[in-house]
């Protein structure tokens, strides 16, 4: 006996929408299971990793200030899939949109007015898309595989902001601490609701974002661009739409919210520069991405899910002890579970009880 | 076309009103064959007339709607190709199935059905091909190799297995005319050790040169049974593009005196490996006029197409004027502004996005030309999809386009009424200019007369008309001119009145008439590829 995999005519439309939640399910049995066997009872550990931040107002402000940069990151990144170019590297676009959008507040920092913040963002931006720009350039003039590419530039992010940090831009009045100087009051973005929480403008950055790509990518000429070419090459020639000039749209797109992300997070939810300013934002966002089946709305609902996974596992260290690598185990459980559900989608599971013949015919 | 009695005593292989339907094609329609020891035996027929469908019924990758396969005088069915080669049938596919990264003996290793061992395996082909003059290095990278020496390699694999009857696909047309002689000379030691081979082939010289026995299909259904030797290659191009050559439909009551499309001593280098290129094309197109473009698959009808519609642009403007215009350097949209219309040969993933509804598919080929009616102005560039919708109903009234539920997917319409529909989408617009590669390939006939009539009805209304394809029935019912492509070079178009089928066979099996208006005295051409 064997089990097959046997190609749908068309592609089920049941489960594209019930694949997502399937994946929720088996992740949550796969937790469950995890969490006996590291000798905690799944229920109680299941409600801390999953309710318990949901139950007050300050944590619901903690997750709007986690779920912002992965849904600005993704609803990027979705549209950087569709058009079948593979961004591995938001992480790094995220920082450094970060450092670029940190130039004013620490080089410039003597600078004072209402002007600083939005030029702060517009250089996250710029500094995001630029960097995204890297591995579009090499893909169109060297045809350089995107996915290593971009993936590299990460740890150069990395390993940059952490030079710059301890270097050049360290505060001179920090004590040595490897860290950059704290931003005025005008470099810093502002809370919503400061009496509640510290949740702050950057989740409305991603509401906005949601919206504009998903009314992008649903009514505008573009979005149907970027849907033609990630569907057929051929058919986008035909069409008459530059597969080049795509992969630096989606790449710039992309790149670019991720910057703005990256700013936001240092201007919002840090105010300085550290050495790391990312708990693997740019990684998980590409789990949000699929997750959200790569639209926007549903990208956004996906983004709150993965958010609370990061907030859960600060949760589960402090209440039942267990490390917060907790909540990594999680995000890629769900990845796996949410891209072998995709499978339901173009194809049904059969079980073949097979005679010799066939066999033969699989030796071929 | 001699028969031969049933029954035959030496009879390897023989095949009984052999019947294959995909849909509403007949794909293979009651095909008789009989291939006898030691004979190398041509399967002939232009491109789609069936000729793979029935190799692969033989092989067992496809199971027979109807029919018998008898194998030694015992009927057999074939079900796999794993029972084919227990059997004793080999085949060496067209395009060939190796790992570039694994030497010569691994690849072979792969494909055998039993465990034997690397060396044991690259010693034995080592052998083979010394014996067969297919000198061959068991350790080299398959990836430094050349084609015809990939080539070697799936055929000593299939030696390997000890087979009584080799298939091979077009094996010539890959290869260098050097390496084809080579290639003959392997097959006639085959065919001394007293095995057969079933050889398919659209090269009638090839043909006339090494088989003993020919069989001809056209359009699914046996045409010709005969000794090639005994044929003239016009009585095989018949057999082979069909004798019913109906009586032409339109004689061009209004050619002006307009070009519409120009191009002079156009050429362009092959973009890949297996690309051809084109050499000095020139083709002058007037309103009211249709061009068929004859010539057997492969010959650079594609790259044409490409070059033609500004899929690819070439070097120089002049290269290319349409309706008067410099257009070479235009890309595809710019050439459509011009009043130029396209339907290139593959539906699926080139003229339509197949997951796409037919009226995102109306987007895809007119965003362009009708800015104005589809999208909003400004940079936003909104689609008006109800304005998509009333356009693609149009068509689909117009061409008769059947299909189920409103707006369905591309996907889920028949070949037949999906072409209807592109070709619908560019006469929608009263092109001046339309090119068609293949118009009515694998389309039911109901469809292709509709598809032909509103080409002539377009070109009758002052259009200039490009057809390229390899259905000459067609070609002669729409054209008005007709020319042939032939490795990259193109035939002066001369008047569809005045054309023979004969001379179009020669022109099309690379054989150039001594009358020849082109003066073609470089046979290399015929050869070279």
């Amino acid at each position: 006996m064997r089990i097959e995999l046997e190609r749908r005519p068309s592609h089920s439309a049941l489960f594209s929408v019930v694949s997502p939640f399937i994946a929720l399910g088996l992740t949550v049995i796969a937790g469950a299971i995890m969490f006996n066997v590291l000798g905690k009872n799944p229920l109680d550990a299941l409600y801390s990793f999953f309710i318990e931040p949901l139950t007050e107002v300050w944590s619901l402000h903690e997750l709007a200030i986690k779920a912002a940069p992965l849904i600005l990151i993704a609803v990027g990144l979705s549209v950087c899939f569709r058009s079948n170019n593979w961004n591995i590297g938001a992480e790094g676009q995220f920082i450094i949109g970060g450092v670029a959008g940190s130039i004013i507040p620490i080089v410039f920092h003597e600078w004072d007015s209402f002007l600083v913040l939005p030029a702060m963002l517009i250089m996250g931006i710029a500094g995001g898309a630029l960097y995204a720009g890297i591995p579009a350039l090499l893909k169109t003039r060297f045809n350089t595989n995107e996915i290593l590419s971009s993936l590299m530039l990460v740890y150069v992010a990395q390993l940059f902001l952490d030079w710059i940090v301890r270097g050049p831009w360290r505060n001179p009045e920090g004590f040595n601490f490897p860290e950059s100087r704290e931003f005025d009051v005008e470099a810093i973005l502002p809370e919503l609701l400061p009496a509640s929480g510290r949740a702050d403008l950057g989740i409305i950055f991603a509401v906005v974002a949601t919206l504009l790509t998903w009314f992008m990518m649903s009514y505008m000429l573009r979005g149907f661009q970027v849907s033609v070419l990630g569907q057929s090459a051929r058919a986008g020639r035909f069409a008459g739409f530059s597969a080049n000039r795509m992969v630096f749209f989606a790449f710039l797109f992309s790149g670019g919210l991720a910057g703005l992300a990256g700013i936001s997070e240092v201007s919002g939810a840090i105010e300085q520069l550290q050495p790391v300013i990312s708990p693997g934002y740019g990684f998980t966002a590409i789990i949000v991405a699929f997750l959200g089946r790569l639209n926007p709305l549903g990208i956004f609902a996906a983004g709150l899910i993965l958010a609370l996974t990061y907030l859960g596992g600060e949760a589960a260290q402090i209440s039942i002890g267990l490390p917060d690598k907790i909540a990594r185990v999680f995000q890629g459980l769900l990845l796996f579970f949410v891209l072998a559900c995709d499978t339901l989608i173009h194809y049904r599971v059969r079980l073949k009880f097979a005679t010799h013949s066939e066999l033969a015919e699989e030796g071929a | 076309m001699a028969t031969q009695e049933p029954g035959h005593g030496d009879c390897l292989l023989e095949v009984r009103g052999l019947t294959k339907i995909f849909g509403e094609l007949r794909a293979n329609d009651g095909i008789d064959l009989e291939i006898r020891s030691s004979e190398i035996h041509a399967l002939l027929g232009e491109n789609g007339a069936g000729k793979s469908t029935l190799v692969k019924m033989l092989f067992g990758s496809l199971e027979p709607t109807s029919g018998q396969i008898i194998w030694k005088d015992k009927p057999v069915v074939i079900s796999s190709p794993g029972q084919a080669r227990a059997l004793g049938i080999g085949m060496v596919f067209q395009h060939f199935s190796l790992f570039e990264a694994l030497t010569v003996a691994e690849n072979i290793a792969l494909s055998m059905d039993d465990d034997v061992s690397i060396e044991n395996i690259a010693e034995q082909a080592a052998v083979l091909s010394r014996e067969y003059g297919l000198p061959l290095d068991p350790n080299a990278h398959v990836a430094d190799l050349s084609v015809g020496e990939r080539q070697r390699i799936e055929i000593v694999r299939t030696l390997l297995q000890n087979p009584e009857l080799i298939i091979l696909d077009e094996p010539t047309s890959v290869l260098t005319p050097q390496e084809a002689d080579k290639l003959f000379e392997t097959l006639e030691k085959i065919r001394s050790e007293g095995r057969s081979v079933l050889y398919i082939s659209h090269r009638l010289e090839e043909v006339q040169r090494i088989c003993d026995r020919a069989t001809v299909l056209r359009h699914g259904k046996l045409t010709g049974d005969c000794d090639p030797r005994a044929e003239t290659p016009a009585s095989l191009a018949t057999m082979m593009v069909g004798s019913e050559v109906k009586s032409v439909s339109n004689t061009g009551g209004n050619i002006t005196d307009q070009v519409l499309i120009e191009t002079k001593q156009l050429s362009a280098p092959a973009r890949t490996p297996f690309a051809v290129e084109l050499k000095d094309i020139d083709l002058t197109v007037r309103a009211g006029e249709i061009i068929g473009i004859a010539g057997v698959a492969g010959n650079g009808q594609s790259e044409l197409f490409d070059v033609l519609s500004g899929e690819e642009t070439t070097d120089n403007a002049g290269d290319l004027r349409i309706c008067g215009t410099d257009a070479g350097r235009m890309g595809i949209s710019a050439r459509r502004l011009l009043g130029a219309g396209f339907v290139p040969e593959e539906r699926h993933g080139h003229a339509a996005v197949s997951s796409m509804s037919l009226s995102e598919n109306m987007v895809l080929a007119r965003h362009m030309s009708d800015a104005s009616t589809f999208l909003t102005g400004g940079p936003l560039k909104i689609i008006r999809y109800d304005a998509v919708k009333n356009a693609s109903e149009r068509i689909i009234k117009e061409m008769d386009v059947r299909m189920s539920g409103v707006d369905p997917e591309a996907s889920s319409l028949s070949g037949g009424n999906l072409q209807k529909f592109i070709v619908g989408r560019e006469l929608d617009r009263k092109p001046s200019v339309i090119i068609v590669n293949q118009p009515t390939w694998g389309v039911d006939a109901g469809a292709a007369s509709r598809i032909r009539q509103a080409l002539i009805d377009l070109a009758d209304a002052g259009s200039a008309v490009v057809v390229i394809s390899q259905d000459l029935d067609e070609i002669f019912e729409v054209a008005t001119s007709i020319a042939v492509i032939n490795e990259g070079r193109l035939s002066e178009a001369e008047p569809a009145s005045d054309m023979t089928l004969e001379r179009i066979g020669l022109l099309m099996g690379g054989i150039h008439g001594e009358d020849s208006p082109v003066g073609d005295t470089e046979m290399e051409a015929a050869h070279a590829h």
